[in-house]
């Protein structure tokens, strides 16, 4: 109908000038049948574009300028951080209830200076090489840690043990096909557990530039980004794996840094050049949790309650909602 | 006739049940005593037969009759064996006596097998069981792609530093670090507190009062007059500098490290001339 004339007048081999050929409106490039014109009109298409865009932009410089300090304050590029889903659970720092909150639930004797963390490592049966040696540097980023082999115990049993030795943390390093790829996380008098998936994980001789072992003084803690109620309880998690007291002599420092609920953790030895200057080096492994499952009681898959788990259905289809 | 039906299926043609390897013979028959392709052990070409099953836990003892052969669906009689180990072998004894030994041996064997993988089973169940969860491999690949991206969009080195710093203008490092020139600072904004309402006014005036003092001094020579007014001008001037300073230093405050200690030098050495200038200034004013 429309496009047959109009196919005949664009195609003689070289397409006319286009100030020559009018097509109607309602035209698209698509519509023309032939692949070799149909991609050539499109490159046109394209490169009148991108010459609109150039120009638009030179305009819009050319009035800020002119405007100079009157000008409209410079557009803020959207980012994914800026776009987040306002997450109803987002703590307020002067929160009257969250603070109640914590200062009575489970870690409430670490952060009073009550208890101090001592923690057992261990990992899933027959752990490969990388999981052990992955195991022994952890132990010696976190103080007051020991690693035990898991020889075919069950987690019911070990923990009643656990608790009767005064441990207060349980970490176990789930391992598939030779790499670790899970790490749990269970408060043991009683406390929560965090199942989360663990990727990308580096041991120390991977690192680039790396320096000298960690030391046995107590790292400080750096928690970023944990902005909701669930990031909450699960910063304080990590805090109470540390002792409370760092010694500053040592220079390190611990991170659990979230971004987009992956939460990355980073060992690093600091120093101050000078006041406004500081330089980091890593040492020590580093890896990147997501969590996956929180868990009011201690480690229990089938009559726990768990309080917060991952969805996949509903909880990936948002790409700007976030839940730590 | 079962001789005829061992040379058809069992030797020469085709037999559906029979799977053929490099070395054996093996027969898919579920019915099939021992699992392999032969002559005594086949189930079709045996008109008396007998073998061992196992439902839901339960073991049956079937058997199989010349008498019955022409009705398929009486064909196979099933008893139930006891649940007690050795009950249950003198119950095949009972039902096979009379049958050849080879049928009666391989069911006792049979029967045993069925139940220690029985006894397995069960301790098994009891243990730890490793729960298979299978990989998505689109689920994967985003988890892996978002990932990175979180890692570019986190900026951690810088993160790391900035709160670190943080930490040491917040004093929670305490009197480890002693950086001379940050109390320094701070003393000095403690000044600046305190005079800047002073310091705004004579700024205004000292502009006035500089503007016409470079006219004059650009006309005349160099007189003694000329060189009071020059030192005042270089008073004047180094306290608007300082003055600027500080404002610089409160506002930047990462901004310039470099030149810091090169600008922190100057108000040393202006104090310096300040102290040496001013009873000079007195004394040719006096």
């Amino acid at each position: 109908g429309g496009s047959g004339p109009v196919g005949s007048a664009a195609g003689d081999g070289a397409p006319p000038a286009p100030g020559r050929v009018l097509f109607p409106p309602t035209f698209s490039v698509s519509e023309i049948k032939n692949k070799q014109r149909r991609h050539f009109m499109f490159l046109r298409w394209k490169q009148q574009q991108r010459k609109e865009k150039l120009a638009a932009k030179k305009k819009r410089r050319k009035e800020r300028e002119a405007l100079g300090d009157k000008a409209p304050p410079k557009a803020i590029p959207k980012t994914i951080e800026n776009q987040r889903v306002y997450d109803e659970t987002t703590v307020d720092p002067n929160d009257e209830e969250v603070a109640f909150d914590e200062a009575t639930d489970e870690f409430a004797p670490y952060f009073n200076r009550q208890t101090v963390p001592k923690i057992l490592i261990t990992t899933s049966d027959r752990p490969r090489g990388r999981t052990v040696r992955f195991c022994e540097q952890l132990s010696t980023v976190i103080p007051n840690s020991h690693v035990y082999y898991r020889r075919g115990l069950a987690l019911k049993r070990i923990i009643p043990q656990c608790i009767a030795r005064d441990f207060t943390d349980l970490i176990v390093i789930n391992e598939d096909r030779k790499i670790p790829n899970g790490l749990l996380l269970s408060h043991l008098p009683d406390g929560p557990t965090a199942h989360f998936r663990m990727s990308s994980v580096r041991l120390r001789k991977e690192i680039k530039r790396k320096g000298k072992e960690p030391t046995e003084h107590v790292p400080e803690v750096i928690l970023n980004n944990f902005t909701t109620r669930l990031g909450h309880s699960v910063g304080r998690m990590f805090a109470s794996l540390f002792p409370h007291d760092p010694q500053f002599i040592g220079r390190q420092v611990a991170t659990f840094h979230n971004q987009r609920d992956y939460i990355f953790f980073r060992f690093h030895r600091y120093i101050f050049k000078s006041e406004k200057k500081v330089g980091i080096q890593e040492l020590g492994p580093r890896f990147t949790l997501k969590l996956r499952s929180l868990q009011k009681g201690t480690f229990d898959s089938k009559f726990g309650e768990y309080e917060w788990v991952h969805k996949r259905r509903e909880m990936d289809t948002n790409r700007r909602k976030f839940h730590l | 006739s079962s001789q005829v039906v061992w040379d058809t299926l069992g030797n020469r043609q085709f037999c559906s049940y029979k799977i053929t390897t490099k070395t054996q013979n093996f027969c898919r028959n579920e019915y099939n005593l021992t699992g392999l392709c032969n002559r005594s052990s086949c189930p079709l070409a045996n008109s008396q037969y007998a073998t061992i099953r196992e439902e839901k836990g339960r073991c049956y003892l079937y058997m199989k009759t010349i008498e019955r052969a022409a009705f398929p669906r009486r064909l196979w009689e099933r008893v139930l064996l006891s649940k007690n180990y050795e009950k249950a072998l003198e119950e095949i004894d009972e039902n096979l006596i009379y049958w050849p030994r080879f049928i009666r041996h391989k069911c006792k064997q049979r029967f045993t097998k069925i139940t220690q993988y029985l006894i397995r089973i069960r301790k098994l169940t009891l243990k730890r069981q490793r729960k298979l969860v299978p990989l998505r491999r689109k689920i994967e690949r985003r988890e892996k792609r978002r990932e990175e991206k979180a890692l570019i969009a986190a900026q951690l080195d810088n993160a790391i530093e900035k709160e670190l710093l943080e930490r040491l203008k917040q004093d929670t490092y305490g009197d480890i670090y002693n950086f001379p020139i940050h109390a320094f600072d701070k003393a000095l904004q403690q000044q600046d507190a305190e005079s800047e309402s002073e310091s705004d006014a004579e700024k205004e005036e000292e502009d006035d009062e500089d503007m016409d003092k470079r006219e004059f001094v650009e006309a005349d020579d160099s007189d003694l007059s000329d060189f009071e007014d020059m030192d005042k001008l270089e008073t004047s001037s180094e306290e608007e500098e300082e003055v600027e300073k500080k404002a610089s230093h409160s506002k930047s405050k990462g901004k310039t490290p470099l030149k810091g200690p090169a600008r922190r030098k100057r108000p040393y050495i202006e104090i310096e001339y300040e102290e040496e200038t001013e009873p000079a200034t007195k004394t040719k004013a006096t």
